[in-house]
């Protein structure tokens, strides 16, 4: 679990650029791919999720706001039909009237009395009731005031009972002051006259129909006439007669809805109706906000949905970015790692050829000289005349030396250069050991460096690669030399161990290493000597190199006392698979 | 005994026979394969010491051909580059195998060794 967070670990950012030196510098730029990798699949989820979202944002919203209207109308036109209803009873009810009466008994006082009286107990809030001729002139009358032979004929309301039959008025105080409405029929005698039954109908019946709708705490209805004033009270404030803030709609056959702003009050849906054969439109207000509300409880739904979506897609967006460019990154700086393997390698390789080529070439003359040297030896050892000349010989003494010294030089030189590319053979170590130090003899002796080795005799030849164990030494014995100053020590040492393994331990007085850098001087292009040449792969590739051979390698050091490297390789190379490894020289 | 020096360099050849037979072994030197195939038509040899690098044809060839020519020699090595092939070939045969610049007391001891090996082995 541990091991696969670490994957989503970004490594990348502190890690720097892909590689140092020249080469390798801004090979990639990990913090730019890591970003458009991030926002290219974040712009690839979230966009969709935002459309879909804004899709079905508008969607719902639609269909709340249409059931609402629908609500409202469905609402409206059922109060419309309930006041149609109420004016049509009693209209109905003076229909039966006419014919139910002739014209004779119903201006009978008497019978009319008693037609007011069944109609109040039927139908209630009637106050009374007329019979008007064709003259306009009311000639029976049975009510609270005394409107016997009083003349319409000039009257609105009478022309438009001639026309059309019947007729309902706006709602008025009258005399009695006392909001009420007046229906009135005409009916067609049998010599082709005709006469006009009135009544006045109170209004407070209505008003109780109004009351009981269910519009909500801020809904309201109104009944208006087309001029917008009230007919009956309204829910808040308004009285009757008052005129509504609100514009009057135009006329529409059928119930219609429409949305209206109040700068005081909010947004309101208002559904109204003309109801048919009266000057009354039926208004219904109902405040959005209140009707809206489960409207808003499904937008913050659909909002918490959004950004829920949008957390988990950048929450994976983010992290498998970071997993796949940590995982690039990686295999980037492991094949960087073994650039460089090859790169070193190639080099040390090519310095060996070197040596082996100027080896050589020395080789032939020195052995020339070697011989004229003998010869001329020789020559003086055979002859008498020069064999007691201490001098002469001494002197071709010291030539025959000097020849001896490089020609173990160049022995030296040729049988490293040798060994450059050898796999796993039976080893020396201390012959390897003394091979890599012959090499730095002449610095230590400049630098006044003491170098003891010490290998346990019992250490029998085992199988190693030769190669490898050089590369190193001579890394090991380099570094130290690097730390030290005039006049250290140097000192090498080995044991066998008893699980038949080998202890190698290079120690050195030199300046140490800091306890910050110890864990990371065997990491790739660590190094604290980069403005002096180091490259930072000498230890990297030191421990590569004894983990193919099969050992281990670990650092101990102390700042200004010394830095001590041990490594542990096995006797035996049959557990050890040879890798496939870069090294080879090419 | 008689032994046959080939190596291209003539300087160290002529002086390397000359200190031989200042010892009492008698040396003939050439520069090149063609002069040794020469000679030794004409001439018998226990033991020949050949550089294995030289021009056109190395020592390890012109062993096989004085091996024909006169079955039973010795050979002995000499070679002053450290190569692999070189190695290998030495190891194969390690005591007649000198590196150059060679100590002349090692020659003879190897020979001797050489030849002392052909007399008890009867040539193998």
């Amino acid at each position: 679990m541990k091991e696969l967070l670490k994957n989503f670990y970004p490594k990348f950012l502190w890690g720097g650029s892909s590689g140092k030196g020249p080469l390798y510098q801004h090979m990639f730029n990990y913090s730019r791919l890591w970003r458009s990798a991030v926002m290219l699949t974040a712009l690839s989820a979230i966009l969709p999720l935002l459309a879909i979202t804004w899709f079905d944002y508008n969607v719902t919203r639609k269909a709340v706001e249409s059931d609402t209207m629908s609500r409202t109308s469905r609402t409206v036109s059922n109060t419309k039909r309930t006041i149609s209803g109420f004016l049509l009873e009693r209209k109905s009810a003076l229909d039966f009237i006419v014919h139910d009466n002739t014209f004779e008994e119903l201006i009978d006082p008497a019978r009319l009395e008693k037609i007011l009286e069944n109609l109040q107990k039927s139908f209630g809030g009637i106050s009374d009731i007329g019979v008007i001729d064709a003259t306009g002139r009311q000639i029976a009358y049975v009510g609270p005031y005394s409107l016997t032979d009083k003349n319409y004929s000039g009257q609105e309301w009478f022309r438009q009972v001639v026309d059309r039959g019947i007729y309902i008025s706006e709602v008025f105080l009258g005399f009695r002051n006392v909001p009420h409405l007046v229906i009135a029929i005409s009916h067609e005698l049998p010599n082709g006259s005709f006469y006009i039954l009135r009544t006045a109908i109170d209004t407070d019946q209505l008003n109780d129909q109004m009351t009981t709708l269910e519009l909500g705490a801020q809904g309201n209805a109104f009944i208006i006439n087309t001029q917008g004033e009230l007919q009956i009270p309204a829910r808040h404030h308004e009285k009757t007669f008052e005129k509504i803030a609100i514009p009057i709609p135009p006329f529409s056959p059928s119930t219609e809805t429409l949305d209206y702003h109040d700068p005081y009050e909010g947004d309101f849906i208002i559904g109204y109706a003309y109801v048919p054969d009266t000057p009354f439109i039926l208004m219904i207000a109902k405040n959005k906000n209140e009707l809206m509300k489960s409207w808003h409880k499904t937008r913050v739904e659909i909002l918490i949905f959004l950004s829920v979506g949008i957390l988990i897609v950048m929450v994976g967006v983010i992290g498998f970015a970071t997993f796949f460019v940590n995982n690039i990154y990686i295999a980037d700086q492991r094949r960087i790692k073994t650039l460089h393997q090859v790169e070193y390698s190639n080099k040390l390789a090519s310095i060996g050829r070197l040596a082996a080529g100027v080896a050589h070439e020395i080789n032939n003359p020195l052995a020339i000289i070697n011989e004229k040297s003998g010869l001329i030896k020789d020559i003086f050892q055979f002859s008498d005349k020069y064999a007691k000349d201490e001098k002469l010989t001494g002197l071709v003494d010291a030539i025959h030396n000097s020849v001896a010294r490089c020609g173990a030089i160049t022995k030296q030189l040729l049988s490293f250069a040798r060994h450059m590319d050898v796999s796993f053979q039976p080893v020396k170590l201390e012959t390897i050991i003394r091979d890599v130090i012959g090499f730095l003899g002449k610095e230590a002796e400049y630098r006044n460096i003491h170098i003891t080795i010490d290998v346990a005799k019992n250490i029998p030849d085992f199988e190693s690669d030769r190669g490898k164990l050089q590369q190193v030494f001579l890394n090991l014995f380099n570094n130290s030399f690097a730390a030290m100053t005039e006049g250290g020590n140097l000192n090498v040492a080995a044991s066998l161990m008893k699980d038949d393994r080998v202890r190698l331990t290079v120690a050195d007085n030199g300046c140490g290493i800091p306890e910050k850098d110890l864990k990371k001087i065997f990491e790739p292009f660590f190094s604290t000597r980069t403005r002096t040449g180091g490259t930072g792969l000498g230890l990297s590739i030191t421990y590569s190199l004894i983990q193919e051979i099969g050992g281990a390698i670990e650092v101990s050091s102390t700042p200004g006392v010394g830095t001590r490297f041990v490594i542990t390789l096995p006797l035996h190379a049959k557990n050890i698979k040879e890798k496939p490894h870069a090294h080879t020289p090419g | 005994m008689r032994i046959l020096l080939v190596d291209d360099e003539e300087e160290f050849v002529a002086t390397l026979a000359e200190r031989l037979s200042l010892r009492g072994i008698t040396a003939d030197w050439v520069t090149n394969a063609h002069d040794a195939e020469n000679l030794v038509n004409t001439q018998h040899y226990d033991l020949a010491v050949l550089d294995v690098k030289m021009p056109k044809v190395g020592g390890r060839e012109l062993k096989k051909i004085l091996e024909k020519k006169q079955p039973g020699i010795k050979t002995i090595y000499l070679t002053g580059h450290g190569s692999e092939e070189d190695y290998q070939a030495g190891s194969a045969e390690a005591e007649f195998y000198l590196m150059k610049p060679i100590n002349i007391n090692d020659l003879i001891r190897k020979i001797n060794d050489a030849l002392d090996r052909k007399a008890q082995g009867g040539g193998s």
